[in-house]
């Protein structure tokens, strides 16, 4: 068991010949994930590494039962490519790119709730279903197999702490990066929900920041969980109403700080470390 | 990307909203002669890209010729919350019976757009969701089903609007939509959208902001790009394109690979330097550490008067430690660091990357507490 994906994933990869597209294919196949199918408009026939390219999301699935999709297309793609991913029947989608319009992640959100498929990101390093299968971009040297799931909206922050984790030898059951945009498919919430209904975790790491209010309606569903969470929230010197890289990381209003994600969570039992070091502490402590 | 009002209210015009014709003026002759032309009473506001002008003393009344000449002379060059006013907008004075709020932005909790409307126009509006919350109507529209005029009726004579301004402010919000789905807007308001003695319903001002993800796919936009930045390093620094946002009263440049690790780097710097030091800027230069972005990073971030010390936080996770070492030699070849750098590597290849590093001008260290006690270090013995 595991959240969302697993060791039968099947996965296309829409744009796996651009430069990016095919060496982070060639990082999943190296982990172990199975990528069935990659889809270049034009480029059918070919073949990457012996991975069939198709010109249709539709084909590939049809012809290869892929399951679930990565998109690592430019942006102004990037919404074509999820719809057309949700038209073929794909089940979960994984977008990557950053800097898609908000307004075609409006209607790419609402498509996908409304066929029931998961959508994470935009913005995003993607998704490891630890010694499974990884769809994405994390560096999965660092990640070790254990009973702790981490849920961030950061890349490189979260590549830190997985790296103390495993350092400190407590592995993780799956690591999920859910972007950084202020519009994401899926959010703390429901990464949790999942987290709570998974054997393989015991524990969970969240890693939050400024903008929006995801912490806070995570920190409404850890009240009706029993697995214990830690967490850190990063931007608490943050200056308001600047975005801090991250399109979704920008205080407006009261309930956006950091200190306000760290005062709701801390409300409902969430240990909350000053440091990034300390999450590991933390975590010890619950395990 | 915000723009001008008298921009935003060209496009309003495109839209067909009612909006009284108005002219732009650089100079205290161009505003009395426009003012002439439109006819007196006028208002003479400063196109700046803040808020309240108004209270800033950006928006004045002129009665006359002359009056026109000597206001528009007196906010033509104010610095109005750090930027000076270039030009003003020369408009009619409207005689305003009652006025209204309408906008449309994001709800990003929703995922949605959603139309804000209030009766109670010209006053702050979060200032009415207060105090009147029951002036306030919102419609969160559904991007599938679109927005439908019955549902801004019902909205608008549901918060408190006059029949007919109710009636012609869903003509204008439906426009405005349109545009919002056109143009890839995050925000547009009309505050106040005024009701005149004479049963003119118009628009007296203009907001719009622009989700700068869309831009790509609207070049014509570009014309209306103008600098928001009032701090000369934050110009520089986007002018670089560099992601850079200057701090308050900090006196360590912190430069990192990934926006949350740069926050937490900062957040880190500001815990454990106890007073002494303190963040100074955010600056992600994101995946690659290529040389280029590395040099013009630092020169950026050292070109802060009140940063004593930088410290460099890099996670190495695709990218290999060893070829940010490199990068880093690269990128301060020539030149010579003004102040302590402290570069902290982690990850992929890190020790071979420190080992690069060892005898540089820079000071390398492999973990962030080492990098912290070294900034500390360095910051106590300026005290």
């Amino acid at each position: 068991m595991a959240i969302i994906i697993d060791e039968n994933t099947k996965v296309v990869v829409q744009g796996i010949t651009g430069r990016e597209g095919s060496f982070h294919t060639r990082q999943m196949v190296a982990y172990g994930t199975k990528v069935v199918a990659g889809v270049t408009p034009g480029k059918g026939g070919q073949d990457m590494d012996g991975i069939p390219i198709f010109n249709t999301v539709a084909e590939a699935v049809k012809k290869t039962g892929a399951n679930a999709s990565m998109i690592m297309v430019p942006a102004a793609f990037s919404c074509d490519a999820a719809l057309e991913s949700l038209d073929a029947g794909i089940k979960v989608i994984v977008l990557i790119t950053e800097g898609i319009p908000i307004q075609d992640m409006i209607e790419v959100w609402h498509r996908c709730k409304a066929a029931g498929v998961t959508l994470i990101g935009s913005n995003c390093p993607g998704i490891i279903s630890t010694g499974k299968c990884k769809i994405g971009i994390l560096p999965h040297a660092i990640h070790m197999e254990g009973p702790v799931g981490v849920v961030s909206r950061s890349g490189t922050l979260t590549y830190e702490v997985v790296d103390y984790l495993t350092k400190a030898g407590i592995g993780q059951s799956t690591c999920i990066g859910i972007g950084g945009d202020p519009l994401i498919g899926t959010t703390f919430k429901d990464v949790l929900i999942d987290y709570e209904n998974d054997p393989e975790t015991k524990a969970i790491v969240l890693i939050g920041e400024i903008g929006g209010s995801d912490e806070q309606d995570a920190a409404e569903i850890i009240k009706t969980m029993k697995k214990p969470v830690v967490g850190f929230i990063g931007g608490r010197t943050a200056p308001p109403g600047k975005r801090m890289g991250h399109a979704g990381a920008i205080v407006s209003g009261k309930g956006s700080t950091a200190d306000a994600k760290v005062a709701a969570l801390e409300a409902v039992g969430v240990p909350i470390s000053d440091t990034i070091v300390g999450i590991v502490d933390l975590i010890k402590n619950v395990l | 990307m915000k723009i001008q009002e008298h921009h935003a209210r060209d496009i309003f015009k495109k839209y067909g909203l009612p909006v009284p014709d108005a002219a732009v003026a650089t100079t205290p002759e161009e505003a009395k002669s426009a003012a002439e032309k439109i006819g007196f009473p006028v208002v003479i506001k400063a196109q700046v890209l803040v808020g309240g002008r108004g209270k800033a003393g950006g928006v004045k009344l002129a009665d006359n010729a002359a009056d026109a000449f000597d206001k528009a002379s007196k906010i033509l060059g104010m610095d109005l919350k750090g930027l000076i006013v270039e030009k003003v907008l020369v408009a009619p004075a409207v005689d305003i019976q009652s006025e209204y709020y309408i906008g449309i932005t994001l709800d990003r909790d929703r995922k949605q757009h959603v139309v804000i409307a209030s009766s109670a126009g010209g006053v702050d509006i979060e200032k009415v969701a207060e105090e009147t919350p029951e002036k306030i109507g919102k419609h969160w529209i559904d991007p599938a089903y679109g927005l439908h005029d019955f549902e801004l009726r019902k909205m608008l004579f549901g918060c408190g609007f006059e029949p007919k301004v109710a009636l012609k402010a869903a003509g204008i919000l439906m426009k405005l939509y349109k545009a919002v789905i056109d143009l890839d807007m995050s925000l547009v308001e009309v505050n106040p959208l005024v009701l005149t003695p004479s049963g003119d319903v118009l628009a007296i001002d203009a907001k719009i902001n622009f989700d700068d993800n869309g831009l790509y796919r609207h070049p014509e936009l570009k014309a209306f790009k103008e600098s928001e930045d009032t701090d000369p390093i934050e110009k520089d620094a986007h002018a670089r394109g560099l992601t850079y946002v200057r701090l308050e009263g900090g006196n360590v440049g912190i430069i990192g690979n990934g926006a949350g690790l740069v926050m937490a780097t900062m957040d880190e710097v500001n815990r454990a330097g106890k007073g002494i030091a303190k963040p100074a800027n955010f600056l992600d230069i994101g995946g690659g550490a290529q040389a280029e972005v590395v040099r013009n990073a630092l020169e950026v971030v050292m070109s802060d008067p009140n940063v004593k010390a930088v410290l460099i936080n890099v996670f190495g996770g695709l990218t290999r430690g060893d070829e940010v070492a490199r990068g880093l030699l690269q990128a301060v070849e020539g030149t010579k660091l003004s102040v302590p750098v402290v570069i902290r590597l982690a990850g992929t290849n890190c020790k071979e990357g420190l080992e690069i590093l060892k005898g540089s001008a820079f000071t390398p260290v492999e973990s962030l507490a080492d990098a912290l006690e070294e900034i500390t270090k360095f910051m106590t013995s300026k005290v």
